[in-house]
């Protein structure tokens, strides 16, 4: 049986070992920057409630405070998504007949919960705690952004551990006094190291040794 | 002749890749991102209704919710509204009352208490005027049971409707406390002279 490849075959296999190398790489990093992209994480993107509540209105234009739905976020580790109750407070006598609130005028009634979908995802082995961040002077629009400005609500920029960890390592470039929690147009003072440094000692935050520890988000 | 043994180098390259190809490929998976606890909101298929997070119990007691005090609770000594205030008042309990006012109340009575705010004007609702002589000469515990109970314009039964909802699962009695304190402020504020600022804090009118 005669030579089936030519001699020069076998540079073109030492080359293809090269290559498969290469494609491998690629791939891994392919799939790395996919699943780390917006697109996959759904961010910037808008989503749909089965109710469709406008925070842009509720929150921007009547100005209804933060703490008005969402009572449970200087006590507790979640913001609570408001019961049926705290909607009909004015919608039994503004709107009454709207159809848009058909749903929420069902579940005062029914006591059947509305199926919100959630829109800020952290993974499950992170346990984000609200409350320690609102109690020491880190505001709403920091990781929500301009949730005053949104018809419909987004995530703003995904929660990586670096999102994390650049306010984690340095505290004083984000924290704000305590009475500006709320303020959704919060513009940082041009002294905010000097204002931050004083928060930080003020509202006894960790030094970043002690904040950048694992186990202060991962149990 | 004797089989000279690879070296460990090459052995590893021939199958040592086989394992650790198998660890980095069985390390792929979301287990750790969606765990199976149940998580605030999160639906179960455990339970029939399908939620995660359970309704109370009926007659559960929140730790340190206890209703121990009547009046403190209520606002009310045997079904009539009291004029005591149960909690100390200091210059915190009442920033205390106007931040919880501030976010509670004046959606539609207006930061100043006339009943007038963005929300009012746009129709609908007509909320009380807390500078009113009625609401000026009610006692304390009158605007702490409004708070707690709600307010019904006419009777529920022949077509009255509840004006105003309870916010006793929202605001704890101790700001509410504090909100009818902050509310009896407002209303001296409506109605003092300069004669009523300390000397030491007349500097800082019309600031």
């Amino acid at each position: 049986m005669g030579q089936i490849f030519p001699r020069n075959a076998n540079l073109l296999a030492r080359l293809s070992i090269f290559a498969g190398l290469l494609l491998a790489t690629t791939l891994l990093l392919v799939t790395g920057v996919f699943f780390r992209s917006n697109a996959y994480r759904q961010i910037n993107v808008a989503i749909e409630q089965p109710v469709p509540f406008s925070h842009q209105l509720h929150a921007g234009t009547l100005g209804v405070h933060c703490n008005y739905c969402h009572v449970s976020v200087e006590q507790s580790y979640f913001a609570n998504i408001p019961a049926a109750e705290t909607c009909m407070t004015c919608h039994s006598q503004i709107k009454t007949n709207s159809p848009k609130l058909a749903l929420v005028r069902e579940s005062y009634t029914s006591g059947e919960p509305i199926l919100w979908q959630k829109v800020n995802r952290v993974p499950d082995f992170v346990y984000f705690n609200h409350s320690i961040h609102v109690n020491k002077g880190v505001g709403c629009s920091e990781c929500h952004g301009r949730v005053d400005q949104m018809p419909v609500v987004w995530q703003p920029q995904a929660f990586f551990m670096g999102y994390c960890l650049n306010c984690h390592r340095n505290p004083e470039n984000y924290v704000r006094p305590r009475d500006q929690i709320y303020q959704m147009d919060y513009v940082r003072p041009a002294n905010q190291q000097e204002l931050g440094a004083q928060l930080v000692a003020q509202y006894g935050i960790m030094p970043p040794e002690q904040l950048t520890n694992c186990w202060v988000c991962h149990r | 002749m004797q089989t000279q043994r690879p070296h460990a180098l090459v052995r590893f390259i021939r199958y040592g890749w086989v394992p650790l190809l198998t660890l980095l490929l069985s390390a792929c998976h979301f287990d750790m991102y969606n765990q199976p606890k149940i998580q605030t909101y999160e639906p179960s298929s455990f339970f029939a209704d399908g939620r995660g997070s359970r309704p109370n119990v009926a007659g559960a007691v929140a730790v340190g919710k206890a209703q121990t005090d009547d009046y403190f609770a209520t606002g009310l000594v045997d079904g009539v509204e009291g004029d005591r205030l149960p909690v100390e008042l200091t210059r915190e309990l009442l920033e205390r009352g106007q931040a919880q006012y501030n976010i509670w109340c004046a959606v539609c009575h207006g930061e100043a208490g006339f009943g007038k705010s963005v929300i009012a004007q746009r129709g609908g609702i007509v909320p009380a005027n807390f500078h009113q002589q009625r609401l000026r000469e009610a006692p304390i515990g009158h605007l702490f049971n409004v708070m707690t109970v709600g307010v019904y314009r006419g009777d529920p039964a022949q077509g009255g409707y509840q004006s105003m909802y309870s916010y006793a699962s929202r605001v704890s009695a101790e700001d509410r406390w504090a909100i009818a304190a902050y509310i009896r402020a407002l209303q001296l504020s409506q109605n003092a002279t300069p004669d009523d600022v300390p000397p030491d804090q007349r500097g800082n009118l019309g600031k």
